[in-house]
């Protein structure tokens, strides 16, 4: 690992300073990310701010029902707690479905925000790649994109898919992201928190210079809904999405009053699938009705070389989910 | 960098088991007082190519006892309690937790091996969690307790893991086994965790095992489940 200036801080405030004194720094949290690329080289911060004896390793239940959940808030501590067991379990299972228990425990819920692609090209350090290098080309475009490139919003910049699961079940879910800076705090909606690669895949988040993700708050729990997050991939365990759902269900009466469904594994970024919950909404439950708005979902899907059969994979993601669930 | 220092106190844990501290000659010590020139020329796959030359000297100079060791520019001094013990290390702030536990502190029963947090073989625990110490700093633990697999074992008698994994066979190689071991104690503390086979195989997920050792894996920590302490 190359060489860099190591600070730490102790508050928000100190954090933000430190970042904004130098060019090229990172904020190190859990590290499972960071130090991973900072060790192949593909990220090279001159300096690093530790901001992990901030006080962000709270979650507290807000006045209108949201919950607000502290960036430093471990994986680990988030899928476990009583209130996200209770009123968001697509949150928890999403959660434990990713990594293992010692990543899970140091992983932080900022940084699964901030979780950097899977992408081989990406993380070899020589390949084109626009991501690292702008300008350079995309090697996964026509190269070996089996798993970890996505269906849905790609571009000829960037395939690479999304990694985390956690983002998935919070699309699904809606909510928050507060970030601080050098001029103040804002919210962003998560919805727009994660950018398209677009023709500058290099830019991945709404994140404006030295501003550091704070919180992230959950919109409240819908009343009376049911939710489960369901992910396929090449073994059991401790591995990432070829396709995953997290789908958030209220019925009434045998109507579909609500449904937000988001995916995992098939887009570049975690994936809201809008077009599949409108066609499910006001509708009595029937395999036809899932199969329709799964196929919804992936109207505008675009296959690479070798992931074609991510689109109806993804949309078997959806109907098994959805029939589990209102079953 | 430190990476490739040899310890400075390679045996100074007063409550280390290990038979590495044992005054007797050992493999390891064997191979330490070789030097790491004599390394590079007979086990070239221990120095990684291209950093042979800058390690030789580096670790000759490094029998020095750390209490002679002056704070080097760019280095800070990071207090650790170590199985107990208050540990001090002057480090610089790319040294890995990993590293500087095998290499700075002795402890080499931590075994690096993908260094990369996707095989497990590095995990120890920081304040009682289980983490992949290969993707930590150790400057990010100032003041923070750490235990190895060194620490598990109390006045010559083993921890209760290391018993099962004994009594099945939980191993071949053995060279996750002190990462298998050490998820496991903490996977058996945490009542969040379920008590079923499933439960168990999912939460050991990280930890690989090449040689595939995975069926008496598990039955060693099902059986280490009734003789863990009760108070932790």
């Amino acid at each position: 690992m190359r060489h860099f200036e190591y600070s730490r801080a102790g508050d928000v405030g100190q954090a933000v300073a430190n970042h904004a004194a130098m060019q090229n720094t990172a904020f190190l949290a859990g590290g499972t990310t960071l130090l991973d690329l900072m060790k192949i080289d593909v990220m090279r911060p001159a300096a690093v701010v530790d901001i992990n004896r901030v006080a962000l390793k709270q979650i507290e239940s807000l006045p209108d029902g949201r919950v607000r959940i502290g960036a430093l808030v471990s994986n680990t501590d988030l899928a476990r707690h009583a209130k996200v067991v209770a009123d968001y379990p697509v949150l928890a299972e999403a959660l434990l479905s990713g990594a293992t228990t010692q990543l899970r425990n140091k992983a932080t819920t900022g940084g699964n925000v901030m979780q950097r692609v899977r992408c081989n090209y990406f993380r070899d350090g020589v390949s084109p790649c626009n991501k690292r290098t702008p300008g350079s080309g995309c090697a996964a475009v026509g190269g070996i994109n089996r798993s970890v490139h996505a269906v849905l919003g790609t571009s000829k910049s960037c395939i690479a898919s999304h990694p985390s699961d956690m983002c998935v079940a919070m699309a699904a879910i809606g909510a928050t992201v507060t970030v601080q800076g050098p001029k103040g705090t804002r919210d962003i909606a998560f919805a727009d928190f994660h950018l398209l690669p677009s023709d500058t895949p290099e830019k991945e988040h709404a994140l404006m210079a030295d501003e550091m993700i704070t919180h992230v708050t959950l919109d409240a729990p819908l009343a009376g809904a049911k939710s489960a997050y369901f992910k396929l991939r090449d073994r059991a365990s401790y591995q990432f999405a070829l396709a995953s759902s997290a789908i958030i269900i209220r019925l009434e009466g045998g109507v579909i009053k609500q449904a937000r469904i988001a995916l995992g594994g098939v887009g570049t970024k975690p994936w809201r699938a809008t077009e599949a919950e409108a066609q499910l909404v006001g509708q009595r439950p029937t395999p036809a009705l899932f199969e329709a708005a799964a196929a919804a979902a992936f109207k505008t899907a675009v296959a690479q070389t070798h992931n074609a059969y991510k689109i109806p994979l993804g949309q078997q993601a959806i109907v098994r989910n959805l029939s589990t669930l209102v079953a | 960098m430190a990476d490739h220092d040899i310890s400075e106190t390679p045996h100074a844990c007063p409550s280390c088991p290990s038979p590495e501290a044992a005054p007797a000659p050992s493999r390891r010590s064997f191979l330490m007082s070789m030097g790491a020139s004599g390394l590079a020329v007979t086990g070239g796959g221990l120095i990684p190519r291209g950093q042979a030359q800058a390690a030789a000297p580096a670790a000759a100079e490094a029998q020095v006892p750390a209490t002679a060791v002056p704070l080097a520019p760019g280095e800070q001094t990071v207090n650790l309690v170590v199985n107990g013990a208050k540990r001090s290390v002057n480090v610089p702030p790319n040294a890995v937790l990993l590293d500087v536990v095998r290499e700075k502190l002795g402890l080499t029963g931590t075994k690096k091996g993908c260094d990369h947090g996707q095989c497990g073989a590095c995990t120890l625990h920081v304040n009682g969690t289980a983490v992949n110490s290969c993707l930590s700093l150790a400057v990010m633990h100032d003041g923070d307790e750490i235990t190895t697999i060194e620490g598990l074992a109390q006045d010559g008698t083993l921890h209760p893991v290391q018993e099962a994994f004994w009594a099945h066979d939980a191993y071949q190689c053995g060279y996750c086994t002190s990462g298998q071991m050490m998820s496991a104690v903490a996977i058996l503390k945490d009542a969040r965790i379920g008590r079923d086979d499933a439960s168990v195989r999912e939460a050991m997920s990280g930890n690989i095992c090449r040689c595939g050792a995975y069926k008496n894996i598990l039955a060693a920590v099902q059986s280490a489940r009734t003789n863990m302490p009760k108070v932790s």
